[in-house]
This record gives structure tokens, C-alpha cells and sequence, in this order.
């Protein structure tokens, strides 16, 4: 119900029918959200008044928007070019051997999304990941895995706190 | 008084309801006003003081691009501040954009009064107490972190250090448009108008007409930035001679070319140069409406550009009657959503519309026909960022820089195998050579220099044959490659330009917006050529596999000339442009592959064969112990050896063999 009030007043924001808006809505509503849930793409398909199918046009042809939740954890792997001549793509093999998922997947207890992007713009410490907003450059797959470890420790730390409280 | 923004006596009346045509003047040139009696040292010590010329308590600022911050500066930041706190020293703290030298951050500057300011580099957060100590303190320089000193006339203790401009980083380049970056508060209009910003607005909007103005930047010769390297002028003049109603405004900061961060950059270190020189444009062709499209993925960008915009209307320099002309203009920020092919302007007009980011055939070109069916102008960031520098110095001195046919300075973001990997800016007409080895510092850690990406995915990869060509438009285009917007991707001799190629191509081929054929279809073919080149003999599902994989080879060059005559936009026109340069310049890399079956660069994984020194190998059982395969086989204590049918090429044995004892051919 909460989550419902909130999101109102992403609809207020925005005059209706003005189909220009469209970018901009799905953007806040990912941000609301963490994704876009379908009864809220088809909510701002009556608030712009377009079919439904425009919405999700858009909404699948740009990389941005995703439409399942994410994980606890969102590791960006930097594919740019400076990380690539660095060795990225053995990060993103590593870390996809590591969780068991792929790129643009989550692991099936929501604690890792691993994501792709083009250029993170830290090319002065490639190869660079980000998990969530904190950047880790110079990797190694030996790194990697020490990193990774440490943030599955931390998780698990956090959830026995969670538990006891 | 501590802005601009209040009144220096009571007489003048400048505000953002009701501008005065002379604010800017008064800032740049001191008191205008000829009623009333000002006091002329009011303006100056104010000045003074935002130029850190004088002041009273010492300012420390820390360099917070989003390239300082993912080396951690806002531990630094934080670490500083608590340490300043805990010994009571009352300082300034203040985040910079980035001064682009990335390979040193994070840099952290301090001015005490009195003295020059210093740079430190490659401060962590365990250096802080010591730098607090040594230089707050004592006001001494801890030499052990120092980068430089800032260039001053004033004599003084420290004038013997190292001046920054000296370093090998910065001799040979000339920063015009990064003038301001990492070195005033980004977010403060004020520290930007007192180094002389807005008064090229000022300039033409109270002086020039729209058409003077065009004139003047056709005089300049400035050429857009983004990549094809249309003349800026011309542009203009056509969206100016077309009537209608309502004009627009873009700026393209949809900056999706891997290892390229030059209008990054420029936004979170000197947001107000951009949007002065957009003022100006919007002058200059009569758009009453303006948009930044920049990326999500650059939310300190964004975020730098709403403070911008905001203090800017308040201030009076956007909005209605701009600094008393006359003259409308407001703008606001779209926010990209990652797609590539936005970078082309048509498809970037769609996206603002709110439709799939799909180009369109030209004409009719946006200059008469763009946005909402409006003529629309769409430069770069950084043309923007140097149409103000060509009318804060006049258009004469601006085409004094450069070559015969490309005009000004050109910022390039430097990375990959390289020692000073950073941002640098350098006049046209400098060498690869140059920037590489003089700026760049050469290739670290014993490689081989071996080739230089520049222009991103529609660029090429250019060998040391050709260093030496100077960086211009024509220049770049006769070697096989292209200006683009400003990568300089360096690769030593482990990159291999089979494998570069293939990813460019993955690239491009994931960001071809599927509208016509010879893009969609086209770069996935390329793709598959590419794919079955570095497929070893054992991946290949049928035998027809090696058929394909030569008569590939034998099609590559046509199908890559179809696309590039064939497509729709420059996306596609672009897009074979990395095979064929490398196919040009590294023509026996592909035949290794092709014939040989062998990956010369060692870094095509499945072409490569492991094998057990075995006079190395002390049979310690590691690597077995790690293969995931169990390809390793062999008794204690005897050299190991490996099953090529089942090794899978992980790497995970050389990575854990504590003896270098795993050969990669």
C-alpha cells in the first residue's frame, strides 16, 4: 500500500498524454521500483495514452530498463575498451563461473545481479567492477574471487545480525 | 558580500527578474556603473578571494570526478575533514572536477595563504594525517606525495619545487577547454565568473548580432566534436535561415564510446562552460528551448548540471531577458537510457520524444527539420565547451591554433597500456606519437607498443607505422581511421587485434538498433567471421565449420564495403571501420589465425595450448588439484602433464602454478 502512495506521485509529476514524457516516467518508475513491474508500464500507458505495446516498445529497446527486481548486490562489469585490452572479459567469465549466473542475470536468492555496461569512465583503473556504488579497480581473477568472498561473508554477517535482532 | 549574486552598493539593481546588461562586465572588468558612487576594492577582494589569490583560511581541494571517486576520494574527503576537525584547524574543503591526470588520483590540492598552491598525488586515506601535519600545520611540503606547484609571479619559499606545467604530462599540452577542471569548485558560479566566465555571453549577447556571431565562429573554423567534423558554423547558418516558430537547442552528452570520458569530464569539472556556450548557440540560430541529453550512467553529471542550470537562472544568464538583451532562452537535462545508437541525432531527437531511439534517413536534416519537426541544432559537449573559449578569446586567436583544416584543441581521453592514463588536451595537429610516448609516458611494465585505438568503434586501430601522423580530421581519415570523439586506447603487444576487432564488433552488433539490414544483419555476419576465427578445430560443431571459416575471410572486405555504403546512419557506416583497419595493418595476425590456428598475441583463449615445463614442474599437484576439467594428470612429486583433448584453456592452472611452470602458446 505504501509502495502504491509513493508511486502516485511519480503520475503527478507528469501532464497526461504527453507522449514525450515516456522516457522520464519509466526512468522514476525504475527508480521507485527497482524494475518495471507490468502494472505499471500498463499505468503509464493510460497516463500518456498510448497502447500498452508502445510502452514496452520503448522499454525493451533501451539497455536501461529491466523487468525483473534486482539483487542485493548489482556487480557493473566495465566492458570498455580500456578494460577489455586489460583482461575485463576474464573478470566477467570468472564472476559468472563464481555465482553460477550469467550477465544481465540474478542469482536465484536475490543477492547478486551481474550487469554489463559499456564504459564505467574509470579507465584509469582498469579493469574495474562496481558493486552497487563502491568501484574495485586493478582485478585480478585472483582479486575477484577475494573480493567476492568478502562480500558473501559480509551478507551472511548482516542476515545472522538480522535473525538475532 | 560573498556572491556575485548580491548587490555591491546601494544603487545597482541587477537581478534575475530584472537583469543588468553590464553584471558580467562589472565582474570581468570591475565597476561599469556610472550612477551612484561604487566602491571599486568591494568587486576585487571578492574576486581575489574566490581566485584563491586572497584569503584567509587555507582551502583544500579534493579532486571528485567520478574517476577520483571510484579511486576513493571521498574516503580522502571525509578522512580530511574529521582530521582537520580533530585538531581544530579551520579549512575550506572543497570537491573539484578532475584535473585528468586519472593515473595519479586521487590528487588532492592545498593553498595556504601566502604561498602557491601545491598538488599532492596518489593521496589515500592513510596519507591524510601526515599531510595535515606536515603541510596545515607546519606549512611545510610533505615532497614525498607532491605532484607539483601550481605556476605563480609571486616569489616565494616553494618557488624551487617542480611547476606543475613542467611535468611531461602537461609541457606539451595546451588546456583551453580543461582550463577550469580540477582547479574551481564546479558548483560555484562565482568562482566561474571570476575567472572571466560569461563574458563571452555577455559579449554577444550585448554586441554581436545572431549572424555576427554565426560569422565569427565560421571565421574560428570550429568543426564539431562528436566525430564527424561538420563544420559548427554551417550548421548554425542553415538552422538559422530556416523560419519557423520555435528552434531548439541539443547538446549531445550521450557519451556511449567505450574508453571514451572527455564530456564527463567537462560536465562535473566545468559544467558552466557548456551551457555559456550553448547560450550562445541558442542565440546564434534563435532556439528559444534547449536540452542536455546526457547519460544515466553519469549521475555526478547530471546532478552537477542541475545545480548549473539552477544557479544560472538565478544569476540571470538563462531564462527570460537574458542579461538585459532581450533575448529567451531555458533549458532542461533528458536523462539518456544506454543505448549506443543515441548518439546519432536523429535517433537522439526520437529518444527526447520519447520513442525507441530508431535514426531516420536525412534529409531532411535536423537544422530544418528536427526535434518535434522544428529546426534543431545538435552539437557536442565539447563543441559547445569550445564555443566559448572561441568568444571569450576571439575567433583570430581560436583559428591561430591547429592546422589548416582543423581548427582549435581536441581533448582526448587517454587509456589502456599506457603509464599516465588520463585526459589531455593538445592542439590540433600534435602526433600520436606525441600523446602516446611524451604525454602518455609510453607503454608501462616492459610491453611493446603495438597499436592506438582512437575514435572508438567507428575509429581504427593504427600500428607505430603510422604514428606519426598529426591529429586532424583529414589525416586521420587517410590512414584508415577516424577523429570520433576522443579515445586513445593504447594496446601493447599481448592485445590481439583479431580479438579487439571481434570486440568491437559484439559491441556494435548489441547496439545496432535493428532498422535496416545491412547494419542488423550485417554486423552479426561480420560478427560470426570474426567468432569462427578464433574457434579452435575441436569447438567446431560440423565440418562444414572450416569451409566457413575461409570462405569468411574471402568475403569480409565486400561485405564490410556493403555495410559501409549501405546503412542508414553512421552507426552502420562505421561499423566495419575496426575490422578493416586491423585487417589493413595486421594482416598476418588474421592469417595466424586463419592458417596457422594459432593467436600470435596469446590472447585468443581457445587457439591456445597448455603445456607442463617439465623441468619446472615439481609436482606439487596445484594445478590438478584447481582444474576444473581434471585435464592434469601425473604422480606426486613428478612433472605433471596436461590432456589437451579436455583442457578448456581456464587459465586457472598457470594463475595457481607457483613455479611458472605452465607454457601458453
Amino acid at each position: 500500500m505504501q509502495v502504491q502512495e509513493n508511486s502516485q506521485q511519480i503520475y503527478e509529476k507528469y501532464p497526461r498524454k504527453d507522449a514525450s514524457c515516456l522516457i522520464d516516467m519509466l526512468q522514476d518508475v525504475q527508480e521507485h521500483f527497482g524494475y518495471l513491474p507490468d502494472a505499471e508500464m500498463q499505468r503509464v500507458a493510460r497516463h500518456i495514452d498510448i497502447p500498452v505495446s508502445r510502452v514496452y516498445g520503448v522499454a525493451t529497446f533501451y539497455n536501461q530498463f529491466r523487468f525483473q527486481p534486482l539483487g542485493k548486490y548489482v556487480i557493473r562489469v566495465c566492458r570498455g575498451t580500456a578494460c577489455h585490452v586489460k583482461g575485463s572479459l576474464d573478470i566477467l567469465r570468472t564472476l559468472e563461473n563464481e555465482l553460477g549466473i550469467k550477465a544481465g542475470q540474478t542469482s536465484k536468492d536475490l543477492r547478486f545481479t551481474i550487469e554489463t555496461v559499456a564504459c564505467i569512465g574509470a579507465c584509469s583503473i582498469a579493469p574495474v567492477i562496481a558493486v552497487n556504488d563502491e568501484f574495485h579497480g586493478g582485478l585480478t581473477t585472483k582479486s575477484l574471487q577475494k573480493l567476492l568472498k568478502s562480500y558473501q561473508k559480509n551478507d551472511r554477517q548482516s542476515e545472522v545480525q538480522h535473525e538475532h535482532v | 558580500m560573498n556572491t556575485f549574486s548580491s548587490t555591491c552598493f546601494e544603487n545597482c539593481w541587477h537581478s534575475a527578474e530584472n537583469p543588468c546588461p553590464k553584471f558580467v562586465t562589472c565582474i570581468a572588468q570591475g565597476q561599469q556603473c556610472s550612477e551612484g558612487n561604487p566602491d571599486p576594492k568591494l568587486l576585487e577582494s571578492l574576486k581575489r578571494s574566490l581566485l584563491l589569490i586572497e584569503h584567509d583560511i587555507p582551502v583544500i581541494l579534493v579532486g571528485m570526478g567520478t574517476c577520483g571517486l571510484a579511486n576513493g576520494a571521498q574516503a580522502v574527503h571525509d578522512a580530511l575533514k574529521a582530521e582537520c576537525q580533530v585538531r581544530g584547524i579551520t579549512v575550506s574543503i572543497i570537491p573539484v572536477g578532475c584535473m585528468g591526470f586519472c593515473a595519479r588520483e586521487v590528487i588532492v590540492d592545498v593553498k595556504l595563504p601566502g604561498h602557491p598552491r601545491i598538488s599532492y598525488c596518489e593521496v589515500k586515506k592513510q596519507d591524510v594525517p601526515l599531510i595535515v601535519e606536515t603541510t596545515l600545520v607546519h606549512g611545510e611540503v610533505l615532497e614525498d606525495k607532491l605532484l607539483g606547484l601550481y605556476e605563480t609571479d609571486e616569489q616565494d619559499v616553494w618557488t624551487a619545487l617542480p611547476i606543475l606545467d613542467s611535468l611531461p604530462f602537461f609541457a606539451k599540452q595546451q588546456k583551453v577547454n580543461l582550463e577550469n577542471c580540477g582547479v574551481i569548485d564546479p558548483e560555484s558560479i562565482d568562482q566561474y565568473l571570476a575567472r572571466g566566465g560569461y563574458s563571452a555571453l555577455s559579449y554577444v549577447v550585448n554586441g554581436r548580432t545572431p549572424q555576427l556571431t554565426i560569422n565569427d565562429v565560421l571565421k574560428a573554423g570550429l568543426r564539431g566534436r562528436g566525430g564527424g567534423g561538420f563544420p559548427t558554423g554551417k550548421k548554425w547558418q542553415f538552422a538559422r535561415d530556416t523560419q519557423a516558430d520555435k528552434k531548439y537547442l541539443i547538446c549531445n552528452a550521450d557519451e556511449g564510446d567505450p574508453g571514451a570520458f572527455m564530456d564527463r569530464a567537462l560536465l562535473e569539472g566545468d559544467p558552466h562552460r557548456v551551457v555559456e556556450g550553448m547560450i550562445i548557440a541558442a542565440y546564434a540560430i534563435g532556439a528559444s528551448y534547449g536540452y542536455i541529453y546526457c547519460r544515466a550512467e553519469y549521475p555526478l553529471a547530471i546532478r552537477r548540471l542541475e545545480k548549473t542550470l539552477q544557479s544560472a537562472r538565478e544569476y540571470g544568464l538563462l531564462g527570460k531577458n537574458i542579461l538585459g538583451s532581450g533575448f529567451d532562452f531555458d533549458m532542461r537535462i533528458k536523462k539518456g537510457a544506454g543505448a549506443f545508437v543515441c548518439g546519432e541525432e536523429t535517433a537522439l531527437m526520437q529518444s527526447i520524444e520519447g520513442r525507441r531511439g530508431m535514426p531516420r534517413p536525412r534529409p531532411p536534416f535536423p537544422a530544418t527539420a528536427g526535434l518535434f519537426g522544428k529546426p534543431t541544432v545538435i552539437n557536442n559537449v565539447e563543441t559547445f565547451a569550445n564555443v566559448t573559449t572561441i568568444f571569450k578569446h576571439g575567433p583570430d586567436w581560436y583559428a591561430g591554433i591547429g592546422t589548416e583544416t582543423s581548427k582549435g584543441t581536441k581533448i582526448f581521453a587517454l587509456s589502456g597500456k599506457v603509464r599516465n592514463v588520463g585526459l589531455v588536451e593538445v592542439p590540433m595537429g600534435v602526433t600520436l606519437r606525441e600523446i602516446v610516448f611524451d604525454i602518455g609516458g609510453g607503454v608501462p611494465d616492459g610491453g611493446v607498443f603495438k597499436a592506438v585505438q582512437i575514435g572508438g568503434p567507428s575509429g581504427g586501430a593504427l600500428p607505430e607505422s603510422v604514428i606519426d601522423t598529426p591529429i586532424d580530421y583529414e589525416s586521420l581519415k587517410q590512414v584508415g581511421a577516424m577523429m570520433g570523439s576522443g579515445g586513445l586506447v593504447v594496446m601493447d603487444n599481448s592485445t590481439c587485434m583479431v580479438d579487439l576487432a571481434k570486440y568491437f564488433m559484439t559491441f556494435i552488433q548489441s547496439e545496432s538498433c535493428g532498422k535496416c539490414i545491412p547494419c542488423r544483419e550485417g554486423t552479426k555476419r561480420l560478427l560470426e567471421i570474426l567468432e569462427r576465427l578464433t574457434t579452435s578445430y575441436r569447438n567446431e560443431k560440423t565440418q562444414e565449420e572450416s569451409l566457413l571459416r575461409f570462405q569468411g575471410m574471402v568475403y569480409l572486405e565486400r561485405l564490410a564495403s556493403v555495410i559501409k555504403d549501405t546503412s542508414l546512419c553512421g552507426l552502420g557506416q562505421t561499423a566495419a571501420n575496426p575490422v578493416l583497419s586491423t585487417l589493413q595493418y595486421f594482416r598476418e595476425e588474421y592469417e595466424a589465425h586463419l592458417y596457422e590456428r594459432r593467436c600470435p598475441a596469446g590472447a585468443c583463449r581457445e587457439l591456445l595450448t597448455y603445456t607442463i615445463d617439465t623441468e619446472k614442474c615439481t609436482g606439487c599437484g596445484v594445478c590438478a588439484r584447481k582444474c576444473p576439467e581434471n585435464a592434469i594428470i601425473g604422480e606426486k612429486k613428478r612433472a605433471h602433464y596436461i590432456l589437451e583433448d579436455k583442457c578448456i584453456r581456464c587459465d586457472q592452472c598457470r594463475v595457481n602454478c607457483n613455479f611458472d611452470a605452465i607454457c601458453v602458446n
